[in-house]
Order: C-alpha cells, then structure tokens, then sequence
C-alpha cells in the first residue's frame, strides 16, 4: 500500500538532490536545473496531498509553481546569456562581480 | 504499486545522474526523463491534468529552453584541463549517444502523454476515493477562489518575458562622440 508517507520520501530525496547540485556543482547551468529540480520536489507533495485530502487545490498550486517555475527559468537563462557574453563562462566562481 | 517505485526509482536515478553528469546536454535529457517520471506519477495520483502539464510546459517548454542556452553557450564541460582533454576525444561517440537518447526520451514522454490523456480517472488511484482533480474542478477552483492568484501570475511572466528579453539582448554601447552627449551607459 503506497501511503502518502512514500511520496514525502521520495520528494524530500529529490529534494536534498537539488540542495546537493546546488552546493557541489560549479556550472550555473546545471545550478539552474538543481533548481527545478528543487521546485518539482515540492510539486510532489502538493498533488500527493491533494490527492489524497481529495481537494484539488494543491493541484491548483502546483500549477502556480510551474508558472513561477517557467517565470524563473526565463529570466534565470537571460542572466546566464549575458553573464557568458561577459565572461565567456559558466563557472560561477568567475562570478564574483558583487562580492564586496 | 509497482509503478509507483518503477517511476520514483527512475526519477531519483535520473536525478541523481543531473548532478554527476559532467555533459550539460545529458545533464538536461536526464531532468527530462526525471520530469517524464514525476508525470507518471501524477498520472498514479489521479491528477492527469497537472502530469499533461508537467510534460507539455516543463518537458516541452522549459527544458528546451535550456537546450538552447546550453547549445547557445556551447560550454559542454566544465572549465578544468582534464574535462577539455576528455570531452575532445569522446565528442563523436557523445552526440550519437545524445541523439539515441533523446529520440527514445521523446518516444517515451509521447507515450506517457496518451497514457495520462487516455486512463479513466477514479477507481485506479492511488488513495482511494472519487476522482476530485478533473479538469472541470481545477479550472473552476483556479478562476472563482484564486482568480487574483491567477491574475498575478500572469503579470508575473509578462515582468519574466519583458525582463528575458532586456536581459538577454546585445548591450549596445551609445554616445562617446557619435554625436550624442555622453551619458551613463543604459542598456538601450
């Protein structure tokens, strides 16, 4: 029997996989997709939830978190064009600009 | 049941694999088959709409849009000598691996769409109950309840796609005597 128990395991696991790109990885693309990564984690358990409460506004929400989602990725992958034609990099510890 | 740990087992392994792969371009098909799973499961939780939503705006919009920019940079490794050296002899072998690896990705996630646009909701969930997530009660919970939620959300990607697009274009450097009185330099 698959409780709703399994699906918060399998969540926070994709979770912490998100964090972990987050804090290993040195390309900012890949930082990016970690992010995503981090955002569907969080979807699981909306819709789990839902599913399981029988109300559907945790599917209501995860569709909000896709559109924040898309909202993000646009405007993510514009910084990270203009941060190449700068740098001709997408190692982001060349990306020191704002460090005091 | 067994589906269940047959699409968690493939969305970790996939995730996993995001972050280990040194290649951006394998790196973005895995988080699409990892995507693909989590659709699957939507669809086991009775909520086809949000999984033919995953596949269509995450898989198909938002992953492409990261194709590009990752073929646009054409940075496929990360800035050390050893990936340079390794990614120099291994190019050939590689594009045919991601070319195998994408058509089968394609194939699967257009499967996986006919299968979420196809099964009976209902009786086949997950948790037991009547199917609440048609797309009659989403639709009517998204334009009476959260009609404000929805409207804001769509000021917020007109700001996304206004601010991609300033963002992303060629800065064009004006003044210093081309016959405009030098200023502080705008993005123009």
């Amino acid at each position: 029997m698959i409780t709703p128990t399994h699906y918060m395991l399998l969540s926070s696991a994709l979770f912490i996989i998100g964090v972990a790109g987050v804090m290993m990885r040195r390309n900012i693309i890949v930082i990016f997709m970690s992010i995503e990564l981090i955002l569907n984690a969080v979807n699981i358990n909306l819709v789990a939830y839902s599913s399981q409460l029988q109300n559907a506004v945790g599917q209501v929400f995860a569709l909000f978190v896709i559109a924040v989602a898309a909202a993000e990725a646009a405007v993510g992958l514009g910084i990270i064009l203009a941060f190449y034609r700068n740098k001709e990099t997408v190692n982001i510890d060349e990306m020191n600009l704002m460090k005091w | 049941m067994t589906s269940f740990y047959l699409f968690g087992a493939v969305a970790v392994g996939a995730s996993l694999l995001v972050i280990a792969q040194r290649n951006p371009v394998y790196s973005v098909l895995l988080l699409i088959a990892s995507f693909g799973a989590l659709s699957g499961l939507y669809v086991l939780l009775d909520a086809p709409f949000v999984a033919v939503i995953q596949i269509i705006v995450y898989a198909g919009a938002i992953m492409v849009l990261f194709l590009f920019v990752v073929m646009l940079l054409n940075a496929p490794h990360e800035d050390t000598e050893q990936d340079l050296e390794r990614m120099a002899s291994r190019r050939p072998a590689a594009a045919g691996g991601v070319r195998i690896f994408g058509g089968a990705l394609a194939a699967g996630l257009l499967v996986e769409l006919w299968w979420a646009l196809t099964k009976n909701g209902g009786e086949s969930g997950v948790f037991p109950g009547g199917a609440v997530s048609s797309v009659r009660t989403i639709g009517r919970s998204l334009f009476t309840d959260y009609a404000f939620a929805f409207e804001v959300t769509s000021v917020l990607i007109l700001v996304a796609m206004v601010g991609a697009v300033v963002l992303a274009r060629r800065e064009v450097v004006t003044g210093l005597g081309r016959g405009r009185p030098p200023g502080p330099r705008t993005l123009k």
